[in-house]
């Protein structure tokens, strides 16, 4: 069957249909399915997020306080976002200010985190799809010194470096038990990089996994533990002593120094380890410029990052906030999170029930029961799907629309967004990078534009981090020590009813949180996360989600390989235990299976 | 490939560590084990020979914080564990292969290393829906779990997830999410609590495996000993102001610039078994109370069911302690010795408490 979505794009499932599942390399569970034409070229695409928690029903009832803890347990990949967004959404509806520090130090741990993220994503979760690690032991280690020292300044870059590394990797292959490489698509015509390249790129495959593990020391520092550290509504729970008696037991003078160290050495390894090696990667890619998907097309940023503590409107956001739609980058359009007609979940493709399910409901008035069934023409039974009907119900994911537009969130909408407003600190490194790599700007909206925008991002991020560090410590020596404001700790003093939002942008996307607060208890909490708006199915009127988009008119090399759809699908960093939503608060009988 | 299977003791000798460092190492790990002499040659003789472990590590409903925290292992690095110590042959977070590619793995393990596998488990499976809450490959993630556990030696549970059931399962767990030990009933299971457990107690407890052959000697819960055996309290480095009754009263104020105890911001670690106070997190830089806030308590069964975090643990009223802690407030120098038997009576008595809340639910 051919057609023409509403959002622009031509689908065909009349041609073979290729499944992967699980789709690996992501944050939680998720399955692809896409139909090739005859040219193995892709014409039709079927995601489906195959986990549900129900992590807001588990909310209802519980003290607002707390909230930040259960959702920042949607996601230990994007840890602490989900919380920020939190305490965020309690002090919106409940009217509490938080102190300059707090804002300051919340700004260094969600940068942190959008570096730590990142580099780990570029690395660990998406080099695969460039590097082929095989390939790596025929590289000469002279020629891979040579190169690696052609594009950056990094010390670890001698010809006896590489060599070792060499040598390390080859026992480690000849010794047959290859983990995580084992089954790879070593040797498949999809990768393009020479081997010297690829042996540059698991050299810093591997300095990057010893690194990680540093910058998120900072969440450490302000936290106490990372993954999941502590936060705080009204403030950040750590105190600042900088001298007087026990010190030790707050952000004192040695921990400062602790975070700018981290600071300059990940600053470091952003602009000449990673943004380098993403050049240099995407130097041998210039041809493969699929999977923009809507990212030409229609791309929505919350914004993030205040200057000022307590002011969350457009100019005080460092990181840029707007929907774009129609391809149109002379308009930016304002986003309003409180009204009732901009963003709004549709469940007609989704495992949910609405009652009238042609509309979309705001997530303030969010309902979700859960409805898993298959469409007509699935093949296989409910417990052993062979194949999904993307006609019917598919995927444990919401279709979240803004203004009726599947809209695609990210680093690259961020950045197409900041580069639409004109900010010279988000169009000019655009431009140096494509200049660079000698392409045009239409090269932006792709699978390597996104992987591209990422890296730029952590460049931009650690640079912010350095500023807020600077402001955190010029605050402090102004005499202001505050870190917490608890007038409205006590629910005594709390309106009898109240309801708020916050937002963030996490590393994988816009995110928000929607509270409804009645008796000093949550009455309702809705989550709409990155990977809603990423990985939506279809919506009543067929417009396709970002991940689906993405991957229409991929060529394949082989079918049997799903190199290029994982390459596209990782460029977005899904993180699929986000999908969590609501289900009737009765928590009706559902059908159990038997464990024994 | 296949023929040449690498063993620990090749790695370390290319790593650089001579034949007679090697030695001393196993004598040192049998004499720090209370093991007899001739155990340190079993030790190096099995290190010799053996190829790394294989291990399989699969993932159910979880929010992958475990493997998260794995990677921020300091010592040994998370590399050097995936690289020279284990075979980490199949793991959905980072693995190169998808698909089709990544199930042929986990039928191969089955047949080549029935019997010698580990199979370590993030998350868990939910039982509504027929288990379709969590699909794998068009199938309940339950299925998996059980077909491999089956052929494993024995299996890991990390973090609160596989071990009691954490977030997903915290009332009135929709989803029916099942810690594993309540599906898997025919091997031995380790729980490593946690949200998530600390880096270095995860490769802690994976490299004692792999080193001494054996798994570590858990306590009644299932719990490694050498890392759950003690409450945070019991060494914390702010129990001193608990024992002279210096309390933190509000957030930031005068006591909590001073580093005081936070037992009335609602502090759990009087009753949290985990090694924070003493392992600590990222490479020893902190943990939740050296950065000014309470333990949630995140390493015990049913934490998120046990009232809001910051609910002091005296505020529990049937407990009748609420007084001691404002006492000790008021006599400080008297309470030393009473305030260590008042939380450790209140410590048994939640725990009865908390175990009689489940023997309820479960009726």
């Amino acid at each position: 069957m051919r057609i023409q979505t509403p959002n622009g794009f031509k689908l065909d499932n009349s041609g073979k249909r290729i499944v992967v599942d699980p789709v690996t390399r992501i944050e939680g569970h998720m399955r692809l399915e896409v139909n090739v034409d005859a040219n193995n070229v892709i014409r039709n695409a079927v995601s489906t997020g195959t986990m549900w928690r129900g992590i807001e029903v588990i909310l209802k009832d519980r003290d607002p306080r707390d909230a930040w803890a259960f959702t920042e347990r949607i996601c230990g990949v994007c840890t602490g976002t989900h919380a920020l967004t939190s305490v965020r959404a309690v002090e919106n509806a409940l009217g509490i200010t938080i102190p300059e520090n707090a804002n300051s130090i919340r700004n260094l741990m969600q940068l942190a985190l959008q570096v730590h993220d990142h580099v780990v994503h570029f690395y660990h979760l998406h080099a695969l799809d460039w590097v082929d690690v095989v390939s790596a032991l025929s590289a000469d280690p002279r020629a891979t010194s040579t190169l690696a020292q052609s594009i950056s300044n990094w010390p670890l870059s001698s010809p006896g470096y590489f060599k070792d590394l060499q040598t390390r990797l080859k026992k480690f292959v000849e010794s047959g038990q290859l983990g995580p490489f084992k089954n790879g698509y070593w040797g498949s015509k999809a990768y393009k990089l020479p081997p010297e390249a690829n042996l540059m790129a698991v050299a810093h495959y591997l300095e990057a996994l010893d690194f990680q593990k540093e910058i998120v020391k900072i969440h450490t520092i302000f936290g106490g533990k990372n993954p999941h550290p502590n936060w705080l509504v009204g403030g950040v729970p750590c105190p600042i002593n900088v001298d007087g008696t026990g010190a030790v037991g707050a952000i004192n003078m040695e921990r400062l120094n602790l975070i700018s160290s981290i600071i300059d050495r990940l600053i470091e390894f952003n602009e000449q380890v990673y943004l380098p090696d993403v050049a240099a990667i995407g130097s041998f890619y210039k041809d493969w410029l699929y999977g923009g998907g809507l990212s030409g097309k229609s791309v929505l940023t919350y914004g993030d990052v205040p200057e000022h503590a307590n002011d969350y409107a457009s100019k005080n956001l460092k990181l840029p906030r707007g929907a774009i739609i129609n391809g149109n980058l002379s308009e930016v359009f304002p986003v309003d999170h409180a009204n009732t007609d901009e963003i709004q979940e549709f469940v007609v493709h989704s495992w949910y029930k609405y009652p009238d399910e042609t509309k979309g409901l705001h997530p303030w008035d969010g309902v979700t029961e859960p409805n898993y069934v298959l469409g007509p023409n699935a093949k296989g039974t409910k417990t052993a799907i062979e194949q999904l009907d993307e006609g019917g119900k598919y995927s444990w994911i919401k279709a979240p629309r803004w203004r009726g537009h599947a809209m695609e969130v990210g680093p690259l909408a961020r950045w197409v967004v900041g580069y639409a407003q004109n900010k010279a600190e988000f169009k000019d490194p655009v431009d140096k990078f494509l200049k660079d790599l000698d392409l045009p700007l239409s090269a932006l909206f792709s699978t390597l534009g996104r992987t591209a925008a990422r890296a730029l991002e952590s460049v931009w991020a650690g640079r912010q981090m350095r500023y807020f560090q600077d402001k955190l410590v010029a605050n402090i020596k102004a005499g202001d020590s505050s870190t917490a404001n608890v007038d409205k700790w006590k629910p005594e003093g709390w309106p009898k009813e109240a309801k708020g939002f916050g937002f963030t942008e996490a590393p994988r996307g816009a995110l928000a949180h929607w509270i409804k607060i009645k008796e000093t208890k949550i009455d309702n909490y809705q989550c709409v996360v990155p990977t809603t708006w990423n990985g939506s199915p279809r919506d009543p009127k067929g417009n396709i989600g970002a991940f689906e988009a993405s991957l229409i008119d991929t060529p394949m090399m082989n079918p049997e390989q799903p190199l290029e759809i994982l390459r596209t699908i990782h460029s977005f960093d899904p993180c699929l235990a986000c999908s969590t939503h609501v289900m009737s608060p009765d928590g009706r009988e559902l059908a159990s299976v038997k464990v024994r | 490939m296949g023929a040449a299977m690498e063993t620990f003791y090749s790695v370390i000798r290319r790593q650089g560590i001579t034949r007679r460092s090697f030695h001393k190492f196993c004598s040192l790990t049998a004499t720090s084990l209370g093991l007899e002499p001739l155990a340190a040659d079993r030790i190096a003789n099995a290190l010799e020979t053996k190829p790394r472990v294989p291990v399989i590590w699969m993932h159910g409903l979880e929010c992958t914080c475990c493997s998260e925290s794995f990677i921020r292992s300091a010592h040994p690095l998370a590399k050097d564990a995936v690289l020279s110590m284990i075979s980490l042959d199949y793991d959905d977070t980072i693995m190169a292969a998808a698909g089709h590619q990544a199930e042929a793995i986990l039928k191969e393990t089955r047949a080549k290393h029935k019997g010698q596998y580990i199979l370590a488990v993030e998350g868990n499976p939910p039982l509504n829906e027929g288990g379709m809450f969590c699909i794998d490959g068009g199938k309940p993630f339950l299925e998996k779990l059980k077909m491999m556990a089956d052929d494993a030696m024995a299996i890991i549970a990390w973090g609160a997830c596989a071990s009691w059931g954490c977030v997903q399962a915290a009332k009135p767990n929709p989803t029916q999410a099942t810690p594993i030990d309540k599906v898997i009933t025919n091997k031995p299971i380790i729980k490593v609590p946690g949200c998530p457990p600390i880096a270095e107690v995860m490769t802690g407890v994976i490299t004692f495996i792999t080193t001494f052959g054996k798994l570590p000697e858990l306590d009644r819960h299932g719990r490694p000993k050498m890392f759950y055996s003690q409450r945070i309290h019991d060494k914390c480095y702010r129990r001193s102001h608990f024992d002279a009754g210096q309390f933190v009263e509000e957030w930031d104020d005068e006591a909590a610039r001073k580093g005081y105890c936070l037992y009335k911001m609602g502090c759990k670690g009087p009753t949290t078994y985990n090694a924070c106070s003493t392992v600590r997190w990222n490479g020893g830089v902190s943990f939740p109370i050296q950065s000014g806030h309470g333990c949630i308590g995140c390493s015990e069964d049913g934490f998120w069911d046990k009232g809001s975090f910051y609910d002091r643990l005296t505020n529990i009223k049937q407990f009748g302690i609420e007084k001691n802690a404002d006492q000790i407030g008021v006599a400080a120098a008297a309470a030393v010795g009473a305030a260590v038997a008042v939380h450790a009576a209140m410590t048994a008595v939640k725990r009865l408490a908390s175990k009689r809340a489940d023997a309820n639910q479960d009726r």
